[in-house]
């Protein structure tokens, strides 16, 4: 838990740090290093939100439900009304998921453990089946989505790249700055009251289920910010097992965690893909078995270790 | 003195088993009740009832003349009845030290000072400390202090109590309910908890009802008993006179002889 030390917030000088080295560095990056980052961002903002929801003890495998339906919102922007602004579209898709998040949760504060995860993995399943069967939003080969432009501008081809990875990580700064202030309150920091004994939260004047909810709200407004090709495997059960695949990577000890985490597993991705196409599954498993057995907390915890001995 | 919680014709069946019938009861401001009675008497479910976990088939409870039958745990705990369980009800993977911050941080927030934007250090209502100095408090109160980085879940058994009953004390209770405060502690540790937890009470000044299974903690610590059997109150008195009715010796005092 946060105790009040002297000095400046570690963890928003490294987000800022890390924030100001990209967009100084982003230029002479690599075309292929800036879709993995931009990739990266955009799966780290999604486990952001899971890392709320797994502090409280809660595990979503329908965290695709709001990743796929940001998308599509965002899609829909451009093809049903010609807008391709990225922050219009994120915005537009992060209230979406918002709204859908606050009605679903509703249903979904009320249940915990195995409940909340097959009930939250169904609804993300039945997303998947409406977009399957609907043939204006392309069906199994979704659509894409116009060429982005930024508060009006449309960059030059070789800036497309850079304005949508910085775009995407001023969105993730802002967002890892507010989740981590939203931690340090008295509502953020009930997660671990809650996955410890909610009898005692619920005797001590608080709602466990009016928590959940506003986590859950805020984890879907998280998930609904991507941008690409748009394809009903979004909302596919194997695409929030990638989601919780990179939280377990990641650990939930800070909000930095996830985009570091959402990058190795890009890494580990390309490369195992590269390496051999037809078993890359295989060296993933095989990573996050390692994973399990030496780092049960997550890649972060070395960061803790670290930081403990220095 | 003035009544500060009345219950009337409370009921409440599980099945074929009715674990509270009938019971009414008028607990006056400031006094320390003692409840006793055999396991299945009726003493937990009252004290269920009073904190909302329960609802009674019949029957009403009234907190300064409201009506809080109806509702649930979190307001009326928030409405200043608080609890503390047979079985401790702690954060067990915090430190002794987070357990006492979360509930002073619920207090806080159901006071409206620590919303999203408010500053860090807001002091906390009642006491007009930061979270911190009131968490220290607390625990230097009941005896914790030495535990306060341990976890909660590996503090010794009497420690477990005591950190218990500190979670429901932070937010300054009018009413507090222990549930068998001493149970699963060492005989010569009874007097001292009961000591320690009512001298804290008294120092916030609420009303204590306590349920208890060794009548020498009650003859010395409860002004008034209440003396349930098979779901009903069989004697309201003074702990001498309560003690010394023919039922209570036969059905309360006597099988534990």
């Amino acid at each position: 838990m946060n105790r009040t030390e002297a000095g400046p917030d570690r963890t928003v000088v490294l987000l800022l740090a890390s924030f100001s080295i990209l967009a100084v560095t982003g230029p002479w990056l690599p075309q292929w290093a800036m879709f993995i980052m931009t990739i990266a961002v955009a799966r780290g903002l999604v486990v952001l939100g899971l890392l709320l929801l797994l502090r409280a003890g809660l595990v979503s495998f329908g965290q695709a439900l709001f990743y796929c339906l940001g998308a599509y919102s965002a899609g829909a922007l451009g093809r049903f009304f010609g807008i391709s602004d990225i922050f219009v579209e994120m915005l537009v898709g992060g209230a979406v998921a918002a709204a859908t998040a606050f009605v679903l949760g509703f249903l979904l504060a009320r249940y915990r453990g195995i409940f909340f995860g097959l009930l939250s993995l169904a609804l993300s399943m039945i997303l998947y089946g409406l977009l399957v069967k609907s043939e204006a939003l392309g069906s199994t080969d979704g659509f894409n989505i116009l060429p982005s432009t930024l508060f009006g501008i449309r960059p030059g081809a070789e800036w497309v790249r850079y304005a949508v990875l910085l775009s995407a990580a001023a969105v993730a700064l802002v967002a890892a700055l507010l989740v981590h202030r939203y931690l340090g309150t008295p509502l953020g920091r009930l997660a671990p009251a809650i996955k410890d004994n909610e009898i005692r939260v619920e005797y001590m004047g608080a709602s466990a289920r009016r928590a959940v909810h506003v986590k859950y709200v805020i984890a879907g407004a998280l998930a609904a910010t991507a941008v690409g090709h748009i394809d009903p495997e979004m909302a596919y059960w194997t695409t929030s097992g990638e989601f919780i695949f990179i939280a377990i990577l990641a650990g939930t000890g800070n909000v930095i965690a996830p985009f570091v985490g959402a990058l190795i597993y890009g890494a580990i991705h390309t490369l195992a893909y590269d390496l051999s196409p037809n078993t890359w599954q295989m060296s993933l498993g095989a990573a996050l078995l390692v994973l399990i057995v030496f780092l049960p907390e997550g890649i972060w915890s070395l960061f803790n270790r670290y930081v403990r001995h220095s | 003195m003035s009544v500060i919680l009345d219950a009337q014709g409370l009921t409440k069946n599980f099945g074929a088993v009715t674990a509270a019938n009938e019971v009414s009861a008028a607990i006056e401001k400031d006094s320390v009740v003692g409840l006793i009675g055999t396991n299945g008497a009726g003493k937990t479910t009252f004290i269920n009832i009073v904190t909302g976990y329960l609802k009674p088939d019949r029957g009403s409870i009234a907190y300064e003349g409201r009506d809080i039958t109806r509702l649930p745990p979190r307001d009326i705990t928030r409405l200043g009845i608080c609890r503390s369980f047979q079985i401790p009800q702690l954060y067990g993977s915090l430190s002794v030290f987070d357990n006492m911050m979360i509930g002073i941080g619920i207090v806080l927030r159901n006071a409206g000072l620590a919303g999203y934007l408010s500053r860090r250090a807001a002091l906390v209502p009642g006491y007009g400390e930061p979270a911190e100095a009131v968490a220290e408090r607390i625990l230097a109160r009941f005896g914790l202090l030495e535990y306060r980085e341990r976890n909660a879940q590996v503090l010794p058994g009497g420690a477990r109590k005591l950190l218990d009953i500190a979670l429901a004390m932070v937010a300054r209770p009018r009413i507090l309910l222990l549930d068998e405060p001493t149970s699963g502690v060492s005989a010569q540790e009874k007097f001292g908890i009961m000591q320690m937890v009512l001298e804290a009470v008294r120092a916030e000044g609420a009303t204590v009802l306590f349920v208890e299974h060794d009548m020498e903690v009650v003859s010395r610590f409860a002004q008034r008993v209440l003396a349930f059997y098979d779901g009903r109150i069989i004697a309201d008195a003074p702990p001498r006179d309560a003690l010394a009715h023919p039922e209570v010796k036969r059905y309360v005092v006597g099988t534990r002889a």
